[in-house]
C-alpha cells in the first residue's frame, strides 16, 4: 500500500534540501512554459487584430474597381478610367442572386467648415446601402435615404474623427457645416470603427448622398459616373459565386468581347484578409513549436538532475528498501520530485508568460490574447514532460539491490 | 467411555480435521528462523567465490545470538540473507515457516518492513530529518494513518530513553543516540527479529555498553530476538547463544 501523502511531503523536503539546485532546475521549465503562453498570446493576438479588422471592414466584402487609361503609352494606374455607373450598380444588385447589398461611391478630398472650425478630409458619395455593406451602425442622428439619393439632398453624416476635429464635444446633429463652401446639413454620426486593415482611420469621413457628391462637389466625366461600388455577397460562401456573377454582367453590360481584357477589377477583400489570418495563425503554431522546444530541453534538465539525485541518493534509497519501502514506494518518491519541479516550474512559468505579454503588448504596442487553452495545455504539457522525464530516474531507482545501495559510498 | 473414545476416532478420520491438526503441529514446532545448506557463491566472471558453503542452522523465537568470525568469514553475508535483503544462491531459508525463495521483490519488502528491524554499524538514519521522522520511515510503508504513526514512534523513542531528542536531527545526536534512534526503527513496526551489524562498531565502550543492555532489556521484557554480528567478544559475551563463522562454514555453535 502506498502512502501518498507521505510520499509527497518525502518528496518536497528532498527538494527543498537542494534549494539552488530545485530553483535552477524549474528554471528550464518556467522559460519553456513562459515562452510559449507569451509566443501563443502574440501570435493569436496578430491573429484577434486581423479578425477585428475583417469585421470592421464589413462581412463578406467584394471591391470593383474601374479599369486603366493609357494616354501615350503611360498607363495611368487602377481606377483611373471612369467605367463604372450608377446603372452598373443597380444591374448588380437586380440580377446577381448571391449579391445582398450595393454601394457605389463617388467622392474626393474636400475642405470642410463648421462655424469657426475647419478640417481636410475624404468626402463620399453613396447609397443607404453602403452602410450595410460595411456593418457601420449609428452613432447618432440617421442614415440618408432612397429619398435623399433620388433628389440630390445636402445632408451629411460625419465620422467620429471628423466629429472630434469640427466639433468637439457640441452634438454635430442638426448643425450646418460647409463642404467645398457648398452648406450641408449634419443628419447623423456613425459609430467609430477604428483603423482599416491598411492603417487608416476610418472614421475620418464623410458621407454624402452620392448624386449630391457627383452634381455639386466632385462632378462626373459622365452622367452617374461613379468611382468604387462595395458589393457584400450573401455569405462567405457565396463569394466566389457573386465575384462570377458581377464579372459575367459587367463583361456584358460594358459590351466586352471574347478576347477583350476587362475594363474593371473585381478585389475579394475579405478573402485577402482570411489569408492573411490564416497564415497569422500558422505563424502562432510556429512560435509556439519553437518555444516548445525549449520546454523539452527544460524536461531534459529535470531528468538529468534526477538521475544525478538518484546516483547520489542511492544509500537513502537503500535504507528505505531495508526498512520495507517496495518498487512503487522509490518509484512514486522520484516521480513525485519530478512532477512537482515540472508543476511548479510550470506555475510559474505561467505567471511569466502572462506579466510578459502584458509588458510586450504595453512596450510594443503589439495585441496580445493570453487565452485560456494555452496556460491549460502549457500546464499540461509540462506535467507530462515531468511523470516522462521523470519516469526513467524513477525506474533506476527502483531496481536497485537494496544491499548494493545500502553499501554504496 | 467407549462412546467418546469413538466420537475422536471418527472426528481424526475425517481428513479436514487431520490436516488442521497437522497444521497446528507444524506451528507450534516451527522455528522463527531456518536455514538449510545456504550458499552463496559471487561470480566475477571467470572467477568464482564461495561466501558461505551449505550453512545451516535454527534460531527460535527469544533467542539472543551473536554471530562472529573474522573479517570475510561469510558472516556478513549471512545476515544479508536472514535479513532478506539478499537471496541465496542455493539452499532453502525459513522465515516463520515462509520459504524466502518463492517470495518477489515486493513480498520480500514486506517480510522486511513487519518482521524485521535492522540495526547497522554506521546508524543508517535519514540526514536532515528529525529522529521522529526517521523512526516514523518503516510505517510509512505499511499503510498506517498519520497519527497512529506519531503515537508509535514517540512510543519507541521513549523505549529508548530519547523522549526529549525527538526533533533533533541525527548530526545534533551523539553516536549512541543515534544508534538507539536506529533502535527505535527497528522496534516501531513490533518486529519479532532485530538484526544488528556491528551495532557497536563506531561507539566508545561505555556507550557501548548501553546499546548491549538495551539489547539484553528488550529481549528480556519484550522476548524481541536479537541477532548480532560481532568481532568483539565483550559484545558477544551479552548474548546467549555464539555462532561463529569461519571460511564461509559454522565452525561452532555454543549455547549458554
Amino acid at each position: 500500500m502506498i502512502n501518498l501523502p507521505s510520499t509527497i511531503r518525502i518528496a518536497f523536503r528532498s527538494l527543498r534540501v537542494n534549494k539552488m539546485r530545485s530553483a535552477l532546475t524549474m528554471l528550464g521549465i518556467i522559460i519553456g512554459v513562459g515562452a510559449v503562453i507569451a509566443m501563443i498570446a502574440v501570435g493569436s493576438g496578430a491573429s484577434a487584430r486581423i479578425a477585428e479588422q475583417i469585421s470592421s471592414m464589413g462581412s463578406n466584402l467584394l471591391i470593383i474597381l474601374p479599369g486603366t487609361t493609357t494616354a501615350g503609352g503611360v498607363r495611368m494606374g487602377m481606377g483611373s478610367q471612369p467605367t463604372l455607373s450608377m446603372g452598373d450598380a443597380e444591374a448588380i444588385l437586380r440580377e446577381c442572386p448571391a449579391v445582398e447589398a450595393v454601394a457605389p461611391t463617388h467622392g474626393g478630398v474636400a475642405q470642410l467648415v463648421a462655424g469657426h472650425m475647419n478640417w481636410s478630409t475624404g468626402v463620399t458619395g453613396t447609397t443607404p446601402g453602403f452602410f450595410l455593406v460595411r456593418d457601420w451602425q449609428l452613432a447618432a442622428g440617421r442614415y440618408f435615404t432612397d429619398q435623399d439619393v433620388k433628389s440630390a439632398t445636402k445632408v451629411a453624416l460625419l465620422g467620429q474623427t471628423v466629429v472630434d476635429n469640427l466639433f468637439g464635444d457640441q452634438n454635430p446633429v442638426g448643425q450646418s457645416i460647409r463642404i467645398k463652401n457648398v452648406p450641408f446639413q449634419v443628419i447623423g454620426v456613425l459609430e467609430r470603427k477604428g483603423q482599416s486593415p491598411q492603417g487608416q482611420d476610418q472614421d475620418d469621413a464623410v458621407y454624402i448622398p452620392v448624386t449630391t457628391a457627383q452634381k455639386k462637389l466632385f462632378g462626373a466625366q459622365f452622367p452617374g459616373m461613379v468611382r468604387i461600388i462595395l458589393v457584400k455577397a450573401r455569405s462567405t460562401d457565396a463569394l466566389n459565386a457573386a465575384e462570377r456573377q458581377i464579372g459575367d454582367l459587367l463583361r456584358q453590360r460594358h459590351h466586352i468581347g471574347q478576347k477583350q481584357d476587362n475594363d474593371f477589377t473585381v478585389r475579394n477583400l475579405t478573402q485577402i484578409m482570411q489569408t492573411a489570418e490564416q497564415s497569422s495563425k500558422v505563424m502562432t503554431l510556429l512560435l509556439g513549436a519553437i518555444a516548445s522546444v525549449s520546454l523539452l530541453v527544460g524536461g531534459i534538465g529535470i531528468m538529468n538532475i534526477m538521475l544525478v539525485s538518484v546516483t547520489e541518493r542511492t544509500r537513502e534509497i537503500g535504507i528505505r528498501m531495508a526498512i520495507g519501502a517496495k518498487t512503487w514506494d522509490i518509484r512514486l518518491q522520484f516521480l513525485i520530485e519530478a512532477l512537482a519541479l515540472s508543476l511548479m516550474g510550470g506555475v510559474i512559468g505561467i505567471i511569466l508568460g502572462v506579466s510578459s505579454s502584458v509588458v510586450i503588448s504595453t512596450m510594443s504596442g503589439w495585441p496580445t490574447v493570453v487565452s485560456p487553452l494555452s496556460i491549460v495545455l502549457a500546464f499540461g504539457f509540462s506535467g507530462v514532460v515531468g511523470i516522462f522525464f521523470g519516469f526513467y530516474p524513477a525506474y533506476k531507482a527502483s531496481l536497485l539491490n537494496p544491499i548494493d545501495a545500502l553499501r554504496y559510498e | 467411555m467407549p462412546q467418546a473414545k469413538k466420537r475422536q476416532q471418527r472426528l481424526l478420520a475425517d481428513p479436514l480435521v487431520a490436516e488442521s491438526l497437522f497444521a497446528f503441529k507444524l506451528v507450534l514446532t516451527m522455528s522463527l528462523i531456518e536455514a538449510q545448506d545456504i550458499t552463496k557463491i559471487y561470480s566475477f566472471g571467470d572467477v568464482e567465490l564461495r561466501a558461505l558453503g551449505g550453512v545451516s542452522t535454527t534460531i527460535e523465537k527469544g533467542e539472543f545470538v551473536a554471530i562472529m568470525g573474522p573479517s570475510g568469514s561469510g558472516k556478513s553475508t549471512f545476515m544479508n540473507i536472514l535479513g532478506c535483503l539478499d537471496k541465496p544462491t542455493g539452499g532453502v531459508y525459513r522465515i516463520e515457516g515462509i520459504d524466502t525463495k518463492d517470495l518477489a521483490r515486493d513480498e520480500l519488502a514486506e517480510v522486511r518492513n513487519s518482521k524485521i528491524g535492522f540495526v547497522f554499524q554506521g546508524f543508517n538514519l535519514l540526514s536532515r530529518t528529525s529522529a521522529i521522522e526517521n523512526v516514523e520511515l518503516p510505517m510509512l510503508y505499511n499503510g498506517l494513518a498519520a497519527k497512529e504513526r506519531h503515537d508509535r514512534a514517540r512510543e519507541a523513542l521513549k523505549a529508548v530513553g530519547l523522549e526529549q531528542r525527538e526533533h533533533n536531527h541525527p548530526n545534533q545526536l551523539s553516536g549512541g543516540q543515534q544508534q538507539r534512534v536506529a533502535i527505535a526503527r527497528a522496534l516501531v513496526n513490533r518486529a519479532p527479529i532485530i538484526l544488528a551489524d556491528e551495532p557497536t562498531g563506531n561507539l566508545d565502550t561505555k556507550t557501548s555498553e548501553e546499546i548491549m543492555n538495551l539489547f539484553v532489556r528488550l529481549n528480556n521484557e519484550s522476548g524481541i530476538t536479537i541477532i548480532l554480528v560481532t568481532h568483539e567478544p565483550d559484545i558477544a559475551a551479552y548474548s546467549r547463544r555464539i555462532i561463529r563463522f569461519k571460511d564461509g562454514h559454522i565452525v561452532n555453535d555454543e549455547k549458554k
